[in-house]
């Protein structure tokens, strides 16, 4: 397809599923309530797919440690399983197959074996679903050698990078925004190579880095600091791991000032990773100390009014780049 | 107000404890031969008397009798024979080298040998067993390389596993031996799902998997028995109940209120308990539940009854928690001795073959060692640092090249 068309996230990974899954017989879904007898999954990701491709899409019971560890195995088998962890939080269940096998199995069989499988999960704050409902722990997975994490933020980016996920010969963690599903856009239907940031906005006088929604404040921050005279720059890291270091330092030396934003807790987020990484490198040439905004050390509260407070905002970029401009 | 005592716990402990008499009265057993044998069809509503059976071939005498003999040739035995066999030469020339402080870790196979060798040996080309850690008699039927076991359990250059795994922890796919993990459970769930893309390929190739007693235990196992049960997985789910799990006896993960086998029976799964000291019981059931499988009527579940001779591993003392002359009390017997009273009653062996066997495997070990110790042992000619960095992905990325360059190894 080389035609670009409007569609929104939701409708883009569904896309990227239906076209992989033509492309390729050795593609396999399977997650709770995944096929359209049970609606084609909670939010209508995978609709269609079990109509069009029967038995390759497989509805399970609720046994997160069996969907992974069958996708291990149907991996071993020769096939390319999408199982889906219905949300983040779940995936906490699953945790000794993704991080002790799946990730690790080609390196401790000593390159026998590997696991190309992609691992979807969506999260985040906005709906009111609470604390055991709600959480990015994207640092868990960019912390354990031998997984590839990935977080689109756009309808574009999320077919792109679903294709190149799907393909990678290596276990894939794909991280899903749930209150962004709806947001439409252009989608051209390319792949996305994994490993590669992409700068959502240039700009000259600050960088912001973010992944998933958090794009979404920054290009709203931007916008608002526009008006005042200030030309942020985005880095949209669409990969955390490996992240794209170069494309990110290129862009903190040419504006001299990086402000790292994720959803997920601040502390030990993997914004002190790469705000780490930009300090050590960028040292002496940098006009303002590399700050980081992230969640609040604090499950995820229920309560509207709360969790609006709960994850930086675009008036909080806002503020943190004003400060880094006037330091 | 209450007339009756106050709540309290009952904590499964173990019949015989260090200086006591060893006391297996806790199992009892049938007859060999006295165990059913119902047709591979049969719905398991109609089988759940067998999980509380013991299906048993070998006779005292050496026959093999009752429904469930199976018909296998004197030379299919005999390499089963030769692998048991050769597992415990090679697990006792290994475990001494531990003790030469030629590796850092081993674990023995001793009166477990049969509940892999059989197996190995029923199983067809292209299937796959998901194995715990104490199955190199599975890779002995098959001929697997001893050079390849010894240099990874050294440690040494050659380590096929690349200085990456553990010692024992072996991998070998082209053999149809899964790779292993101390993770226990695991493989329980592996292996379903291989068994159900098996299906989906439209395919006739079967999974096996093994977890111990104390394994049943994890959420992983009743997973994958939910798995297995929902989509008739053509795949056959073991318990090797060896009667400890390190420390801890069988009780301790449920086995005194009911058998292993029994567990199938909330899965709608069959559930076979099978004498695992008998290499006949164990061909015949691992075949039985083969071909129901390979018929489409889904997965099944064996209890292999034997018990661990030898400690945990070498880092475990069992004389601490059991009684020091209770595998010589164990009623099933030595798998090794009943195979071979077996063919001597067939007639397909003779004790001068035997001893000429044990001759000859000996050396083979020997030999073995000695080439391995050659290549090194433990800290010597170590694998070199590059491999840390290899196979971590399918390519080295920035950060792992990076990290290379920091450990200042060439590329």
């Amino acid at each position: 397809m080389s035609e670009v068309k409007q569609l929104n996230v939701v409708q883009a990974i569904n896309q990227a599923l239906h076209d992989a899954m033509a492309a390729d017989p050795k593609v396999l879904v399977l997650g709770e309530e995944v096929g359209d007898k049970q609606e084609g999954g909670v939010m209508g990701v995978t609709k269609g797919l079990s109509t069009a491709f029967g038995e390759r899409v497989r509805s399970t019971p609720i046994s997160e440690q069996a969907i992974i560890g069958a996708a291990i195995g149907a991996s071993l088998g020769g096939y390319r399983p999408v199982a889906e962890i219905m949300l983040m939080n779940f995936i906490a269940v699953p945790m000794d197959m993704i991080t002790n096998h799946a990730a690790k199995l080609r390196f401790m069989s000593g390159g026998q074996t590997n696991v190309p499988i992609v691992i979807r999960t969506m999260t985040g704050v906005g709906f009111s679903t609470g604390g055991q409902h709600s959480d990015y722990l994207e640092a868990w997975f960019a912390h354990t050698a031998g997984i590839k994490v990935v977080a689109p933020s756009n309808p574009d980016d999320a077919y792109g990078l679903m294709r190149a996920a799907i393909e990678d010969d290596d276990p894939v963690l794909f991280i899903e925004n749930l209150p962004t599903y709806w947001t439409p856009g252009p989608v051209s239907f390319q792949k996305v190579k994994l490993g590669q940031a992409k700068v959502a906005l240039e700009g000259t006088d600050a960088t912001v880095v973010a992944h998933s929604r958090m794009v979404v404040e920054a290009l709203a921050a931007a916008k608002t600091l526009a008006t005042e005279g200030i030309s942020l720059e985005v880095v949209d890291l669409r990969t955390i791991s490996p992240w794209d270091r170069a494309t990110v330092l290129a862009s903190a030396a040419k504006t001299g000032r990086a402000v790292v934003v994720h959803e997920a807790v601040k502390q030990f987020g993997i914004g002190a990773e790469i705000a780490a990484v930009i300090g050590e490198e960028l040292w002496g040439k940098l006009k303002a100390p590399v700050q980081r905004l992230g969640g609040a050390f604090a499950p995820v509260p229920f309560s509207r009014p709360l969790e609006a407070a709960f994850a930086p905002t675009a008036a909080d970029i806002a503020a943190a780049v004003r400060k880094a401009v006037t330091a | 107000m209450r007339n009756q005592p106050p709540l309290s716990l009952h904590i499964p402990a173990p019949h015989a404890r260090p200086g006591e008499k060893p006391d297996f009265s806790y199992l009892t057993f049938p007859e060999p031969g006295a165990a059913r044998r119902p047709h591979i069809l049969t719905p398991e509503a109609e089988m759940r008397d067998m999980p509380y059976s013991l299906i048993r071939v070998l006779a005292e005498d050496g026959r093999a009798i009752g429904p469930w003999a199976p018909h296998v040739a004197p030379e299919t035995l005999r390499r089963g024979l030769r692998a048991m066999m050769l597992t415990r030469f090679f697990d006792d020339r290994m475990f001494a080298a531990h003790h030469q402080g030629k590796t850092s870790f081993y674990m023995k196979s001793t009166g477990e040998e049969a509940t892999a060798a059989a197996p190995s040996l029923a199983l067809l080309p292209g299937d796959m067993c998901f194995p715990t850690y104490r199955m190199v008699s599975f890779l002995m039927a098959r001929d697997y390389p001893l050079a390849n076991l010894v240099n990874q359990i050294f440690s040494n250059a050659a380590d096929p596993m690349r200085g990456r795994q553990l010692p024992l922890l072996y991998s070998a796919r082209d053999y149809g031996f899964y790779s292993l993990a101390g993770n226990v459970g695991s493989r329980f769930g592996h292996a379903v799902g291989w068994a159900m893309a098996s299906a989906y390929k439209n395919d006739d190739k079967i999974a096996m998997a093994f977890v111990g007693d104390g394994t049943t235990a994890e959420g992983n196992f009743h997973e994958a028995m939910v798995f297995a049960s929902v989509y008739h997985a053509p795949v056959i789910l073991c318990v090797t109940n060896n009667q400890w799990a390190i420390s801890s006896y069988q009780g301790i993960a449920g086995g005194e209120e009911t058998t292993f086998a029994a567990r199938g029976i909330g899965y709608g799964l069959p559930g076979l308990r099978v004498d695992g000291n008998d290499f006949l019981a164990v061909y015949a059931a691992t075949q039985w539940a083969a071909e129901r499988a390979r018929a489409n009527h889904g997965a099944t579940l064996i209890e292999f009854v034997t018990y661990r001779v030898a400690g945990h591993s070498t880092n475990d003392d069992p004389s601490r928690y059991r009684p020091s002359d209770e595998a010589r009390a164990w009623p099933l017997g030595d798998p090794i001795e009943r195979l071979k009273a077996h063919l001597i009653a067939l007639g397909e062996w003779s004790e001068a073959q035997h001893e000429a066997l044990a001759r000859a495997l000996h050396e083979e070990v020997r030999a073995a060692a000695k080439a391995g110790e050659a290549l090194g042992t433990l800290g010597q000619n170590p694998p070199p640092k590059r491999e840390m960095f290899e196979h971590v992905f399918k390519t080295p990325d920035w950060r792992n090249l990076e990290q290379r360059r920091e450990c200042e190894v060439a590329p």
